[in-house]
């Protein structure tokens, strides 16, 4: 460590750590922004309760409203992280915007919602672990089929096209459609209801914080993938070759290894796992429909413009940021809470062109 | 004459030409060639299409700006209008006001649009204007109380384009082109078409489309057009030439904002009906952009065919489609992904068939083509030099 680098971690610029973490600063200004707008809520709540509103009693349903409403939103935050995390994955290595990644959230979905029908037996069962066990093999179904389509869509959609951007974007909306179109002959235009596991139904709740239990499993599911992607990508030899590869990927190639085979199994994990995020959703929203992956995406996008394109960290705490703000808004203000994310989005893109975790320089 | 008409900007191939010949003189003629309301719908929908999907093609094909806004500003044009007719009043000042409010938001929308590219860049843009496009649509859905929300608007016209108008007393006699190709029956083909405020509405959407499309043509051939030519082709050397080409994409997409929220107006006009679905979804982007890949980016006659080949086919494949379900139901799945309700299926399958093998689209297929005979008429050894003066222009 050079004796410039001591003196900057012992003296503490506020600029500076903005500057560095900019990811940190949006969280914590959030978070900040969120208690603000709960006391004020609280103390207009507890006003047209027609109690006479204290300092310390909206201060008090503040902090266990924000705490319910903090805890939804990382989980909401989590559950958008698993669906884009695959799609800034592929651009990450791969330069492909791929705009079928909502096609693949929805044929998760659906393979998802099969699968549940099928294992009935599993998700009826009055026992935590035998449920969780039942969503588990759900999501392996969905993750096998979505995988093989990502092959194929790999082969067929996408591998003509590298290196050109206007027609990935073309190519990749066209197959969505074609992919979207089938899942709709296999499984019909209706809505399909999707019946959650009996016990991850409810909620748990200590004094005034309600806590719902399936938002817990998002955050564990959504912790376990970021944390798996982060081991996978710094720790191991396959992460070595991709950070490599999105450095320079004609240099991989020139040292032997085949970068194609890499391409083709980071697109199948990344339309697994979209199907993921697809099964993860059904489960939240209890109802699938054909235009689910669609609606997804446009969160999706958002999400990953914010962190930056081909972030994966960027993309994490993008997603908790919309995810806060969308809990936090839709208490207050419910009306303005669907768009205050593209608000959020012309903010940061003012602030940062590139997103708040740049990777690539487009 | 025909020069400056078209600025210049010629086919360049016979069958294009007389492609393009055929849809302008049935469309010319279209309420005494068509009888019956589908028909009108549909040749309606054909000339408000080709204005929308060329002014898509300035931005995509020409300049090679990704926009998935392009809904928006449709939206915007025929929602000013609807409004405008709803809350106004019934007369020409409301249609006036409307559009031109609509011209205005759109303007400056297409304003900060084109300044955001000064931000993002390039497939940013692309992402930008997808979730701006989606913000409005959920806006238009929320704002129930002034948008009509899901259930959207519907409103009168002037009393000149109502069909109980009457401009002239007396019928006129049609020739139905398709009653007559089927039954060979010449009697049975002539029909009476009512001179009334359908027709008049027709031909003012008729004739503004015709001009809005002429005025694109110049523009595209203009000096200007050039430049955004350049842009496409490699934006840094443009650059380095010494043009601001933040300066000539901004305008292009206000351009583009604008003709098509023209064209929202009138589509509004013509159908009496604001609805998000038909104007403002992420379905009817992905057809402004089937349609402009399948006719052909970079040529605006491309739009012309692509909007003509692809509104025909949602109208009329379906029927097609239907006849190959009846023949093949029995089989299982194949009975399945044939029924009419896929025919978007097929429709995508071909949008990706025709970026890989046919990436310049019909119209630039086409003159591919045109452009090898002329190479291959004047051979003896110095075809290359013969297809030289044409390569300039694409």
């Amino acid at each position: 460590m050079t004796t410039e680098a001591l003196e900057r971690t012992k003296t503490f610029k506020p600029a500076e750590w903005i500057d560095a973490q900019p990811h940190y600063f949006l969280l914590l200004l959030m978070g900040a922004l969120g208690f603000l707008a709960m006391i004020f809520y609280s103390w207009a709540h507890l006003a047209e309760l027609g109690a006479e509103p204290t300092v310390l009693g909206a201060l008090g349903k503040a902090a266990s409203s924000w705490l319910t409403m903090t805890v939804a939103g990382l989980a909401m935050g989590l559950l958008i992280f698993i669906m884009a995390s695959g799609m800034t994955l592929v651009f990450g290595l791969m330069h492909v915007l791929n705009l079928g990644h909502g096609a693949f959230i929805t044929l998760g979905a659906f393979v998802g919602a099969s699968a549940l029908a099928a294992l009935s037996g599993l998700t009826q069962a009055d026992s935590l672990l035998v449920n969780l066990l039942a969503i588990a093999l759900v999501m392996v179904a969905a993750m096998l089929v979505a995988g093989a389509g990502g092959l194929v869509f790999e082969r067929l959609i996408v591998r003509p096209v590298y290196h050109d951007p206007l027609k990935q974007i073309l190519v990749t909306v066209g197959g969505s459609i074609v992919i979207l179109q089938l899942i709709i002959v296999f499984w019909g235009p209706n809505e399909i209801p999707v019946s959650r596991p009996g016990s991850l139904l409810g909620s748990f709740t200590f004094g005034d914080v309600v806590i719902e239990k399936y938002r817990l499993l998002a955050v564990v599911v959504g912790l376990a993938i970021y944390a798996g992607m982060q081991a996978l990508i710094n720790r191991t030899r396959i992460g070595l070759l991709i950070r490599a590869g999105v450095e320079n990927t004609e240099m991989v190639e020139n040292l032997g290894y085949r970068i194609r085979l890499l391409f083709v199994a980071v697109f199948v994990a990344g339309s697994a796992l979209a199907a993921v995020g697809g099964v993860m959703w059904a489960l939240y929203d209890q109802m699938i429909h054909s235009h689910l992956g669609d609606l997804r995406m446009v969160q999706v996008i958002i999400v990953i413009i914010i962190g930056g394109l081909g972030s994966i960290t960027g993309c994490f705490y993008g997603s908790l940021l919309v995810g806060l703000l969308f809990n936090y808004l839709s208490l207050v203000t419910p009306m303005v809470a669907e768009f205050a994310s593209i608000g959020l989005m012309f903010a940061v893109l003012m602030w940062r062109p590139q997103g708040l975790i740049p990777v690539i320089r487009v | 004459m025909l020069d400056a008409l078209l600025s210049g900007d010629y086919p360049r191939s016979r069958a294009l030409s007389a492609l393009l010949l055929l849809i302008f003189v049935s469309l010319a003629f279209a309420p005494f060639l068509f009888p019956g309301t589908v028909a009108y719908q549909t040749y309606s929908k054909i000339c408000v299409f080709i204005v929308l999907v060329a002014s898509y093609d300035i931005l995509l094909g020409y300049t090679s700006i990704v926009s998935f806004a392009h809904t928006m500003f449709f939206g915007i044009g025929a929602y000013a209008v609807a409004i405008a007719l709803r809350d106004v009043g019934t007369g020409w000042d409301a249609v006036l006001l409307g559009t031109g409010v609509g011209l205005v938001i759109s303007l400056l929308a297409g304003l900060a649009m084109g300044l955001l590219s000064l931000r993002v860049r390039a497939i940013f843009f692309a992402l930008v204007t997808l979730a701006v496009a989606s913000g409005f649509l959920i806006l238009t859905f929320k704002l129930y109380t002034f948008t009509g929300g899901d259930d959207g608007i519907r409103f009168s016209v002037p009393r000149e384009l109502r069909p109980s108008f009457k401009l002239l007393e007396s019928d006129l006699t049609g020739f139905d082109v398709i009653g007559f190709l089927t039954t060979g029956s010449l009697q049975d083909a002539l029909f009476k078409v009512s001179v009334n405020g359908r027709v008049v509405m027709y031909y003012l959407l008729f004739v503004i489309c015709t001009l809005l499309f002429l005025l694109m043509l110049r523009v595209m051939n203009s000096p200007f057009g050039r430049v955004c030519q350049a842009i496409r082709e490699n934006e840094f050397r443009a650059e380095a030439i010494g043009y601001r080409t933040v300066y000539f994409r901004t305008v292009n997409v206000c351009l583009a904002a604008c003709i098509a929220s023209l064209a929202g107006s009138l589509m509004a006009l013509a159908t009496r009906y604001a609805h998000p679905e038909t104007f403002l979804s992420f379905g009817v982007m992905v057809n402004i952009l089937l349609m402009t890949v399948i006719g052909g980016m970079g040529t605006l006659y491309g739009a012309v065919v692509g909007a003509s080949l692809f509104l025909l086919a949602e109208t009329y494949l379906q029927n097609g489609l239907g006849w190959v379900h009846a023949r093949v139901e029995g089989i299982p799945l194949l009975a399945d992904v044939l029924t009419p309700e896929r025919w978007l299926m097929w429709l995508g399958i071909l949008f990706v068939l025709s970026i890989y093998f046919f990436p310049k689209g019909i119209v630039g297929q086409l003159r591919v083509w045109a452009q090898a005979r002329r190479a291959r008429r004047s051979a003896g050894g110095d075809g290359e030099t013969a297809a030289a003066p044409t390569l300039g222009r694409r």
